[in-house]
C-alpha cells in the first residue's frame, strides 16, 4: 500500500506517558510538513486561582499540578516566595530538601525507566507484559521505586502530595534514627540501581542526536537539583557540529530572577499546554540537559556507572545527545539520587528548629528546582500582607514541547527517507521519540491521537 | 470433568482533569502490582499500557473532574460499558482543586492564564463524575490511600462492600496514639470534620488536617467554624481552608458560602 495520497488518520491514543495528547502529522510527498504534539490540558487555571490566596499556600495547592512530581512543585514555590519574602533556607534544612528531592528523582525516574520506557525495548506493551519475560528486571525496579517512595514518605509523610514541606523548611523534622532504617533500604536500592544501569545500557539504540540548546540548573561544586543558576549549552549547529555529538559546547548563565527576560511562552491554537522558547530558540530540559551540564559532577559510582553504561566520561565533559538513550542517563541520574540521598543521611544532625520563620512582605520572588523533567520555574507577586497578586509557573515540558516537535520531524523525516512506512509503524516510531523524554503533559493534558494528514505528488 | 478456565475481571482506570496522582497510587502499590494483575485483566490504562482491550469492563477506576463538554460525553459512555463506576480522589468526587473556577468568571481566568483564550475549550464549572452519572462508590482523598485503592479491587473482587470507615479523621489521631495537635497546641485542624483515610498524617507530623479527604459522614460545619476562630483563624483563612482541595463538596462549599456572607 503506499500513501502518497492525501489522507487523514487517526490513531490509538499515546500511551505510557504522563497524561494525554495528541500528535499531528502532515506529510507531502517524502517530506514532513509539519508534525505537531498537541496538548489539550483540560485547563484548571492554577495560575489564575492562586491570586488571592496566602503566600503559605501555593506549596500545597501546586503540588497538585502534578501527581509524580509534587515535590518539585512545592520547592519552586518555597524558594520562590522565601525569595520574595527575604529568607534564606540552609545547613540541615537544606540538605533535607535535598534528601526529599532524591526521593523523587529515584521515584519518578525509576517508573518511567521500568514501567514506561523500558517496554518499547522489548517490545511489550506495558511491564505486566514484560515481567513475563524479566520478571527479575521489574521486581528490582518496583524495589527500587519503592526506595524512592520510602524517602518521600519519611520526610514528606506520604508520596503523593506529602504534607510535611512548609514555607522555611518543614512542619516536623526525623531524628537521626528515624533515618536508619531508610540508610538500609538505600543501600539495597544502591545496588539495584546500578544493576539497572547496566540493564538498560544492554538495549538497542537508534543513532540519534538533538540539535537544541540545553537548559538546567548548575552548582558550582554538585550535581543541581534544589536550586542553582540557569546555564545554556549551546546546540550543535551552532559550533558546526552534527547533532549526535559528544563533545560539550560553550555555556552562558543567567539569573534565576531574569528567567522571564530568557524564557518566553507563547500561545499556540493546538495546545492547551503554552510553548516556551530560550532567547528565541527551542531548548531542551530535563536528564540529558543536566548530564551535559553537571555530568562531572556525578558520584564517583555514578560516573564509573555512566563510563560503563557507554555514555563516556562524564568528568571529561563528555555529553549524550541521544535521546534513546536518555534512559541510561535517568538510570544514572537514579544511581546518583540514591547515593546522594546515602551521603546526605549519614552527615545529617538534626537542625534546632523545623523551620525558619518567613514572614510576609512585597514584592516579586522567583524560584527554579529541577524536576525529574527538567528545570520548573515559578514567579510570585505578594502584597505586604503576604496575599497573592500574581503567580507564574513554567514547567519543563511546556519548555520541551518544540524541542520534542523537532525530534518527532526529524524522526520521520528520516524513516519517510528510508522506505515506505505504514501509519501504524509511523504511530510506533513517533510515540517512541515522543517517550524519550518522558513528557509530563498531566502537567496539563488530555488526549493523544496519532493524525497523519498525507497530501501531495501522487494521489 | 475440567473446570473451564476462570475468567479474570476487566479493570479500566479512566482519567479526566486531574494530576494523575490517584491513578499514580496504583502503580505505586510496588509489592503488590504484579499479584493483582494475576487477579484481573487491566484492560484499560492508558498511562500505564498501550494495549487497551474493549468494554465491558467489570470496574472502572475513574480519576478527575469534568470541566469539558467532550468529558460530559466520555463519562457517559464509560459508564454504559461498566458493570461498577468507582471513583478515586477528590477531583472525581468534589471537583478537585480546579473547582475553584465555579466560583470565578471563566472567561477572566482564561485570559489570565492563556494570551488567546478563544483557543481554549472548556466549561465554567468543574463538576464530580456524580453529577453526570450514577456511581457504585467514592473513594475519596487528595491523593486516594494506596490502602484503601487495595481495599476497593479486592473488596470488588471477592464481591462484598469495600471496608472504608467514614467517620472523622479524629478516630485515626486516637488510633495511631497522635497527641491533639488543638488540644495540646492550640492549632487550627479540620480532622473533626474530616472524612478519615490518610491514617492522620498532618497531626502526626505536628500540623493540622488541612481536609483533602473532604467532609466525614458526620461533620457539623456550623458548630465547628467557631472553633477554628478560638484557634486565631479570621473569615479568610476560615473561607480559604474550606476552599481548597474538595471545594465543591457540599459540606465544605456550604459553610464557606455562610463565612463570606458575614
Amino acid at each position: 500500500m503506499t500513501h502518497r495520497g492525501s489522507r487523514v488518520l487517526h490513531v490509538g491514543s499515546l500511551s505510557r506517558v504522563e497524561g494525554e495528547g495528541s500528535l499531528y502529522l502532515r506529510v507531502q510527498g517524502d517530506e514532513v510538513a509539519e508534525a505537531r504534539l498537541a496538548v489539550y490540558e483540560p485547563p484548571r487555571f492554577f495560575e489564575a486561582f492562586l491570586r488571592g490566596r496566602s503566600y503559605t499556600e501555593p506549596p500545597d495547592i501546586t503540588s497538585r499540578i502534578c501527581g509524580i512530581c509534587p515535590v518539585a512543585y512545592q520547592l519552586s514555590a518555597c524558594r520562590a516566595i522565601e525569595d520574595a519574602c527575604g529568607a534564606v533556607v540552609d545547613g540541615q534544612l537544606a540538605a533535607l530538601r535535598r534528601l526529599i528531592y532524591c526521593g523523587e528523582w529515584i521515584e519518578s525516574h525509576t517508573l518511567h525507566v521500568h514501567l514506561l520506557h523500558a517496554p518499547d525495548f522489548h517490545g511489550c506493551d506495558n511491564v505486566v507484559e514484560l515481567a513475563r519475560s524479566r520478571r527479575a528486571d521489574v521486581e528490582r525496579g518496583l524495589r527500587l521505586k519503592q526506595a524512592g517512595n520510602a524517602i518521600i514518605e519519611l520526610l514528606g509523610g506520604r508520596a503523593i502530595h506529602p504534607v510535611n514541606v512548609r514555607l522555611g523548611g518543614f512542619h516536623r523534622v526525623p531524628s537521626r534514627s528515624e533515618l536508619r532504617p531508610l540508610a538500609e533500604q538505600l543501600r539495597r536500592a544502591r545496588e539495584d540501581a546500578a544493576l539497572t544501569v547496566r540493564w538498560v545500557a544492554g538495549f538497542d539504540f537508534p543513532d540519534a542526536g538533538c540539535d537544541h540548546d540545553l537548559l538546567a540548573l548548575s552548582e558550582p561544586d554538585t550535581y543541581a537539583i534544589e536550586s542553582g543558576t540557569p546555564t545554556v549549552m549551546a546546540a550543535p549547529h551552532t559550533a558546526a557540529l552534527p547533532a549526535t555529538t559528544r563533545r560539550a559546547l560553550p555555556t552562558r548563565t543567567f539569573g534565576v530572577r531574569e528567567f522571564g527576560d530568557h524564557v518566553t511562552e507563547s500561545q499556540v491554537p493546538h495546545s492547551t499546554a503554552l510553548h516556551a522558547r530560550l532567547d528565541g530558540r527551542r531548548h531542551l530540559t530535563g536528564p540529558l540537559a543536566r548530564y551535559a551540564i553537571s555530568g562531572r559532577l556525578l558520584s564517583p559510582v555514578a560516573a564509573q556507572a555512566a563510563r560503563d553504561a557507554g555514555l563516556g566520561d562524564p568528568r571529561k565533559g563528555d555529553v549524550c545527545r541521544n535521546p534513546y538513550r536518555s534512559i541510561i542517563v535517568r538510570a544514572v541520574e537514579v544511581l546518583h539520587a540514591v547515593d546522594e540521598a546515602l551521603r546526605l543521611i549519614e552527615a545529617y544532625e538534626p537542625p534546632p528548629r523545623p523551620y525558619v520563620e518567613v514572614p510576609p512582605s512585597a514584592g516579586t520572588g522567583h524560584g527554579a528546582t529541577e524536576a525529574p523533567r527538567g528545570l520548573l520555574y515559578h514567579r510570585y507577586t505578594l502584597d505586604a500582607q503576604g496575599t497573592v497578586t500574581e503567580a507564574v509557573l513554567v514547567p519543563p515540558t511546556a519548555q520541551n514541547q518544540d524541542a520534542i516537535e523537532e525530534d518527532l520531524r526529524r524522526t520521520v523525516q528520516e524513516h519517510l527517507r528510508a522506505g515506505e512506512p505504514t501509519d501504524a509503524e509511523l504511530t510506533a516510531v513517533c510515540e517512541r521519540a515522543i517517550r524519550n523524554h518522558d513528557p509530563c503533559i498531566s502537567c496539563s493534558t488530555h488526549f493523544l491521537d496519532l493524525t497523519v494528514d498525507r497530501t501531495g505528488s501522487g494521489a | 470433568m475440567t473446570a473451564a478456565p476462570r475468567r479474570r475481571p476487566k479493570l479500566a482506570v479512566w482519567k479526566f482533569a486531574s494530576c494523575d496522582g490517584c491513578q499514580l497510587t496504583l502503580l505505586d502499590c510496588e509489592d503488590e502490582l504484579l499479584g493483582l494483575a494475576d487477579q484481573v485483566e487491566i484492560a484499560h490504562f492508558l498511562e500505564a499500557s498501550s494495549a487497551s482491550a474493549p468494554g465491558p469492563y467489570d470496574l472502572s477506576l475513574v480519576e478527575g473532574s469534568v470541566t469539558t463538554p467532550q468529558d460530559v460525553e466520555r463519562i457517559h459512555h464509560i459508564r454504559a460499558v461498566s458493570a461498577r463506576l468507582v471513583t478515586i480522589g477528590a477531583c472525581a468526587t468534589a471537583g478537585g482543586v480546579q473547582a475553584l473556577r465555579n466560583y470565578a468568571d471563566v472567561a477572566e481566568f482564561q485570559a489570565a492564564v492563556y494570551a488567546r483564550p478563544d483557543y481554549i475549550a472548556t466549561l465554567a464549572t468543574s463538576t464530580p463524575i456524580s453529577a453526570h452519572v450514577p456511581v457504585d462508590f467514592e473513594l475519596r482523598g487528595c491523593p486516594i490511600d494506596r490502602r484503601q485503592l487495595l481495599e476497593v479491587i479486592t473488596a470488588h473482587l471477592a464481591g462484598r462492600r469495600p471496608d472504608i470507615p467514614a467517620h472523622s479523621v479524629c478516630f485515626e489521631c486516637k488510633q495511631r496514639g497522635t497527641v491533639c495537635v488543638t488540644v495540646a497546641h492550640g492549632t487550627p485542624c479540620l480532622g473533626p470534620v474530616t472524612h478519615a483515610g490518610c491514617g492522620a498524617i498532618c497531626p502526626t507530623y505536628g500540623r493540622g488536617c488541612y481536609g483533602c479527604f473532604g467532609p466525614s459522614n458526620s461533620a457539623n460545619l456550623p458548630s465547628f467554624v467557631p472553633l477554628l476562630r478560638r484557634d486565631g483563624m479570621d473569615t479568610l483563612d476560615v473561607v480559604r481552608v474550606l476552599r481548597t482541595f474538595n471545594t465543591a463538596a457540599p459540606a465544605f462549599d456550604a459553610a464557606a458560602r455562610t463565612e463570606e456572607e458575614r
